[in-house]
């Protein structure tokens, strides 16, 4: 379908099967229950799942196929963020020509940045892009404050008159899409349970099925090829005749552009940006989030993406009274120990627990999570005969 | 002419803050080959030694004010330093007043069994994985160092006062026959510069005068050889980790009454330290030192109001601007060898 190959559509049309009933399976418990609070399927959420998924397939673009490992990411989700803000302003509150601009000028800033970065590899490839996007942070925050509203960022004003859009005399214009409120949600109430259908939430799943289909398309691609070759081995590559920069560069605006989208969903989403946007740990974490779910794999950064942000919004709110709940079978001394023993994990600890599943990642697992799974999968898995190997390794392109 | 070397002044005492976490980063990079992302939060573990030193060296008890009764009629308590009652009144105020620099003898211990912990039990396993895995996983270790002093010592950052004997400030322009009062520079900074000096010289002193030392520089230039000639050259190595553990520690240690300790101080400093270290050279330690001291100068001129009304914005990206420059126009670095992480 679609130019896939069977297998790609298979994975392609389960992505796209999660993500549209996502307010459905993220739900599954029933409102009233002790368990709401495990529930992922309210927009806000659900928004942030696709559009750090769309970063982190950006992200893995770069870093996954050609093995560049970029530190500032945030730099170019910042810069789309703001092209974004911009165009809502003064072009139009519809958000389809907000996201063109910041796909556009995000894709310019990763032009400029990787045509300098990538004379560099390795290390110093990182420290540029690291420099470069620090660089932009600490700009947006101090001088370019009438560009980017400094350390108070950018909002919708009710000052602001869109060229195309007619808001009334004084009041603040919300994005929307051919008219539609982003804000709109249509409630379902199932027996116990209730379901949000998010305007937002869809254009943001659709926009990240249409990104995931992309990065479909260039890892099987010729040109994908090039760009793990790249990884492989550069000098072989330039033995052969072929220099690798235009490569590099192109899978760098790529991912930069991915990042700009992401950064214009965000915008379109919630309509204000802040320069902590830009900042190195918001890189860090989309590195951590690729790296998780296995960079260089398909469905890796998505799923390492939707992890990380699950669990950031919902162990972050575990607090020791939820501790003392669920404990609450022991004996007290008992009780009491073991909620001391955890309660430094949860809630405002979130970070440690996730630094440390990041560490037991890359330690045990360098494929990811996903390499976890296929493991734990092929323990069940009868073994192939010695042939039927051969002949699996023979067929299969080289991943 | 005065303001000059205000600058300059300014510039020295972050400048060695950097040069001593650059220098760790590349005994680190030299010797083993790892790129330590967690090299800042070493940094920031010896300033949060000083904290708990202080904190240990002020532990107290209760004890009764002879002949004071609060307004209840019950006699009166205050808290007193167990160390008051070993040695005495003056003393004990003495040690409790000292406590950032004697928490130098606590620190060193502490860094080099820290550093050693992390080369055995960490990035040993690392040594056959690619850059980017020894970047990841130090990088988490660095999160997981931040979060866990995070959670004993809170968010906020902590007052560690330097001794009273080296508050206020120097007049350092009446020496030089300016004006009294033009150029102060407060006496700490001045020690912790001293300081920095001290360790630096102690590091290539070591280095260059000592057997254990030419061995070590031996293996930075050719490991295999070294091996070949039957000297375990990965025990040393491990040694240099905790070496350079033990250098950025006692530049967090001598730092905490410049900047309050913090968790996240060391993720600051380390993105510098690395732009630091990659416009010195990576692998060189000369070059380390110096650009360090040249960078923090630099930072310190940028931010002179004279630039910034002429360049608004550039004490803020002076650092990357110059590292971007340099990378560009001299890939080593200032003072980078051939052959170094070149792949």
């Amino acid at each position: 379908m679609l130019g896939l190959k069977k297998t790609d559509t298979t994975l392609f049309l389960v992505v796209m099967g999660l993500t549209l009933l996502a307010p459905f399976i993220l739900n599954p418990f029933p409102v009233e229950s002790g368990m709401a609070q495990f529930n992922a399927g309210y927009p806000d959420l659900m928004q942030r799942f696709v559009i750090f998924g769309i970063f982190a397939i950006g992200f893995n673009i770069l870093f996954g196929l050609t093995g560049y490992l970029s530190f500032g990411h945030a730099a170019f989700l910042g810069v789309g963020s703001y092209a974004a803000i911009w165009s809502l302003k003064l072009f139009a509150l519809d958000v389809v020509p907000a996201i063109v601009f910041a796909i556009l000028v995000a894709g310019a800033f990763a032009m400029l940045v990787g045509f300098i970065s990538l004379r560099r590899s390795g290390i110093y490839f990182s420290i540029l892009t690291l420099a470069f996007a620090q660089m932009s942070y600490a700009l947006a925050y101090s001088v370019l404050t009438p560009l980017t509203g400094g350390e108070t960022g950018l909002q919708i004003k009710n000052t602001d008159t869109p060229l195309l859009s007619n808001v009334a005399e004084g009041e603040i214009g919300r994005a929307s899409f051919l008219g539609l409120d982003m804000g709109a949600s249509q409630e379902l109430v199932l027996g116990g349970w209730a379901f949000t259908f998010n305007i937002g939430y869809y254009i943001a799943a659709v926009a990240m099925l249409i990104a995931f289909y992309l990065s479909i398309r260039i890892f099987r691609s010729p040109f994908g090829m090039m760009l793990r070759a790249v990884k492989s081995n550069q000098q072989r590559m330039n033995y052969t005749g072929l220099s690798p920069k235009p490569y590099t560069l192109a899978a760098f605006v790529i991912s930069g552009m991915y990042a700009g989208l992401a950064g214009g969903l965000m915008v379109a989403m919630d309509t204000q940006v802040g320069p902590e946007r830009m900042f190195w740990t918001a890189s860090g974490e989309v590195v951590i989030m690729t790296v998780l779910g296995g960079a260089g794999t398909l469905l890796g950064p998505v799923l390492g993406a939707g992890f990380i942000k699950y669990f950031e919004n919902i162990i972050s709110k575990i607090n020791k009274d939820i501790l003392h709940q669920w404990f609450a079978v022991l004996p007290d001394g008992v009780e009491d120990v073991m909620v001391s023993l955890v309660y430094p994990f949860v809630g405002k600890g979130w970070h440690l627990t996730l630094g440390i599943m990041f560490m037991l990642v890359i330690i045990f697992l360098p494929g990811g999570l996903l390499q976890g799974g296929q493991k734990i999968l092929g323990l069940f898995r009868r073994k192939p005969k010695p042939s039927e190997a051969a002949e699996a390794d023979g067929t299969k392109p080289a991943e | 002419m005065d303001q000059f070397i205000v600058q300059i002044l300014n510039g020295l005492d972050k400048g060695s803050a950097y040069a001593l976490i650059a220098l760790g980063l590349t005994l680190i990079f030299g010797t083993l080959g790892v790129v330590n992302f967690a090299h800042g939060a070493l940094f920031m573990l010896g300033s949060f030694c000083a904290v708990i030193m202080s904190r240990i060296l002020s532990a107290s008890h209760e004890v009764a004010v002879p002949g004071e009764t609060d307004f209840l009629g019950n006699p009166l308590t205050r808290d007193q330093p167990y160390v008051y009652d070993w040695f005495g009144e003056a003393a004990g105020a003495t040690i409790v007043d000292w406590a950032v620099p004697i928490s130098i003898l606590f620190a060193i211990p502490v860094m080099i069994g820290v550093g050693f912990i992390m080369e055995r039990g960490l990035i040993k396993h690392f040594y056959k994985r690619p850059h980017a895995d020894q970047i990841l996983v130090t990088f988490a270790l660095a999160i997981v160092l931040q979060e866990v002093v995070k959670y004993f010592f809170g968010a906020n950052p902590i007052q560690t006062p330097a001794p009273d004997a080296f508050a206020g400030s120097l007049d350092f322009g009446a020496w030089l026959g300016f004006e009294p009062r033009t150029i102060m520079y407060p006496y700490w900074r001045l020690v912790y510069f001293l300081f920095a000096g001290v360790i630096i010289a102690a590091v290539f002193g070591f280095l260059q005068f000592t057997t254990f030392g030419m061995v070590v520089r031996a293996g930075m230039a050719d490991r295999e050889t070294v091996g070949m000639l039957g000297i375990d050259i990965d025990k040393r190595f491990t040694f240099m980790f905790g070496l350079a553990a033990a250098v950025a520690g006692l530049a967090g240690v001598m730092y905490a009454p410049i900047v309050a300790p913090n968790y996240h101080m060391g993720m600051d400093f380390l993105v510098l330290s690395f732009v630091v270290v990659v416009v010195g050279g990576m692998g060189s330690l000369p070059g380390a030192v110096a650009a360090g001291f040249l960078l923090g100068i630099l930072e310190s001129f940028a931010s002179m109001p004279w630039m910034v009304d002429r360049l608004p914005g550039i004490n803020q990206i002076i650092i990357y601007l110059v590292a971007i420059i340099i990378l560009l126009t001299r890939p080593r670095g200032l003072m980078g060898r051939k052959g170094v992480m070149e792949d």
